[in-house]
């Protein structure tokens, strides 16, 4: 590999931690792809991020919350501060999300409407592939696995470049189904087994899901 | 779909707005209670911090100009505080090797179980991070912050934020080798 390549990859690699958590912009988001794709040793460290990313959040997440009482004191200390005069903000983005925020609800029914329509294709997508995947009859999403509590589950993030066709492919190749969400953060509750499999089993399986490319956050759940 | 964007909460909260104030809070407390407690390592004194940020919120709300996330303007106030807070306590001179041996639970029965899994060693090396290079590991992974706003909140050039992330990422490498986990990385 000559400098000019040795460059670019250096390059690529250092944009390898934001392109896991999907903050690149959508151009730099494609170089890397397309560099994880041609470079086997970069897909490799790639799965180093992946790593470290799934541990990370994992630690925040077991760190808990805070008690009750700083809400309590902070808004006792909000209430002792001078009474201020309301004023117009002068911001200007503020005040055009203020203008969005009064229009009356049929002015805005067309737009919502759109945005709506965008959402509710996306959630039929995903709903659809989890339908497709129950045996017989219905049972909403948030039924299914929850109170019978056999099976083994997964917190699951699709990347933001996963396409529809890419989820539905990865769901029906690993024969998955999505059992809830999406949560805060984009997460899916996805059943990954139909039994309660051993722990040792159950990571083993995360692991192999892990290293598909539209993966952008996996983590065992109950 | 959020009903009121952030930057609405605080429009109405530059105008005395209690209840956009209850609404901010309540979206973004944790995540603001998580950075700080990484940072300063004790509940108690990360409580007192958000209190304080979302206080600041509420003072200076009129001085927001909407030029970054109202998430990373939190947390570069988080920051602030917790940095001070931290020179209180005379912390600041900890350096690496001091803050890994005061981490170092070698003959914790966690660790032992834990070298049976990678991925709590790699969690386990994560909380031997140095302050800074947790900070920034942090902020990539968890809190999604992108190279500029990272650089943002940390107040460092974005060729900074990437050549930071590096170290942390090699130390990181250098503190799993010593578990005997070799990730052929760097």
């Amino acid at each position: 590999m000559n400098t000019t390549n040795e460059n670019e990859r250096s390059e690529l690699e250092s944009l390898l931690p934001w392109h896991a958590a999907g903050t690149l912009s959508a151009r730099e988001a494609q170089s890397v792809e397309t560099a994880l794709a041609r470079d086997p040793e970069l897909k490799r460290r790639y799965e180093l991020v992946r790593g470290e990313l799934a541990q990370t959040i994992h630690l925040n997440e077991t760190l808990g919350a805070p008690s009750a009482r700083v809400m309590t004191e902070l808004f006792a200390k909000i209430d002792a501060e001078p009474k201020r005069h309301a004023a117009p903000s002068l911001n200007i983005g503020v005040r055009i999300a203020e203008f969005f925020g009064a229009l009356s609800p049929r002015t805005l029914a067309w737009s919502a409407g759109a945005a709506a329509l965008a959402i509710v294709l996306q959630a039929a997508v995903i709903g659809g592939i989890a339908l497709k995947e129950q045996s017989a009859g219905y049972q909403t999403a948030s039924v299914a696995g929850a109170a019978s509590g056999d099976g083994s589950y997964a917190l699951v993030r699709f990347r933001p470049q996963a396409t529809a066709a890419d989820i539905t492919r990865f769901l029906e190749t690993n024969k998955l189904s999505v059992a809830g969400g999406p949560a805060a953060g984009g997460l899916y509750r996805v059943r990954i087994a139909e039994t309660k499999l051993p722990k040792a089993e159950r990571d083993q399986r995360i692991q192999s899901l892990q290293s598909d490319d539209i993966i952008g956050f996996i983590a065992p759940t109950e | 779909m959020r009903a009121t964007s952030d930057e609405v909460l605080i429009g109405r909260i530059a105008q005395g707005d209690r209840l956009a104030m209850q609404v901010l809070f309540a979206r973004h407390h944790l995540r603001v209670y998580r950075f700080v407690l990484r940072m300063v390592r004790n509940e108690a004194t990360a409580e007192d911090l958000i209190s304080e940020v979302f206080l600041d919120v509420w003072r200076q709300a009129d001085k927001f100009e909407g030029r970054a996330a109202v998430s990373t303007w939190l947390l570069s106030i988080a920051r602030f505080k917790a940095l001070s807070a931290l020179r209180r306590r005379g912390e600041e001179a900890l350096d690496d090797e001091k803050a890994a041996a005061i981490e170092d639970h070698a003959d914790d029965p966690e660790v032992t179980l834990a070298k049976k899994d990678k991925g709590a060693v790699l969690r386990q090396c994560l909380t031997r991070l140095s302050a800074e290079h947790r900070e920034i590991i942090d902020l990539v992974y968890y809190h999604e912050k992108s190279v500029e706003e990272v650089a943002g909140i940390v107040g460092i050039p974005e060729a900074t934020v990437k050549t930071r992330m590096f170290y942390a990422r090699k130390k990181l490498s250098e503190l799993l080798k010593e578990q005997g986990i070799d990730r052929g990385w760097p």
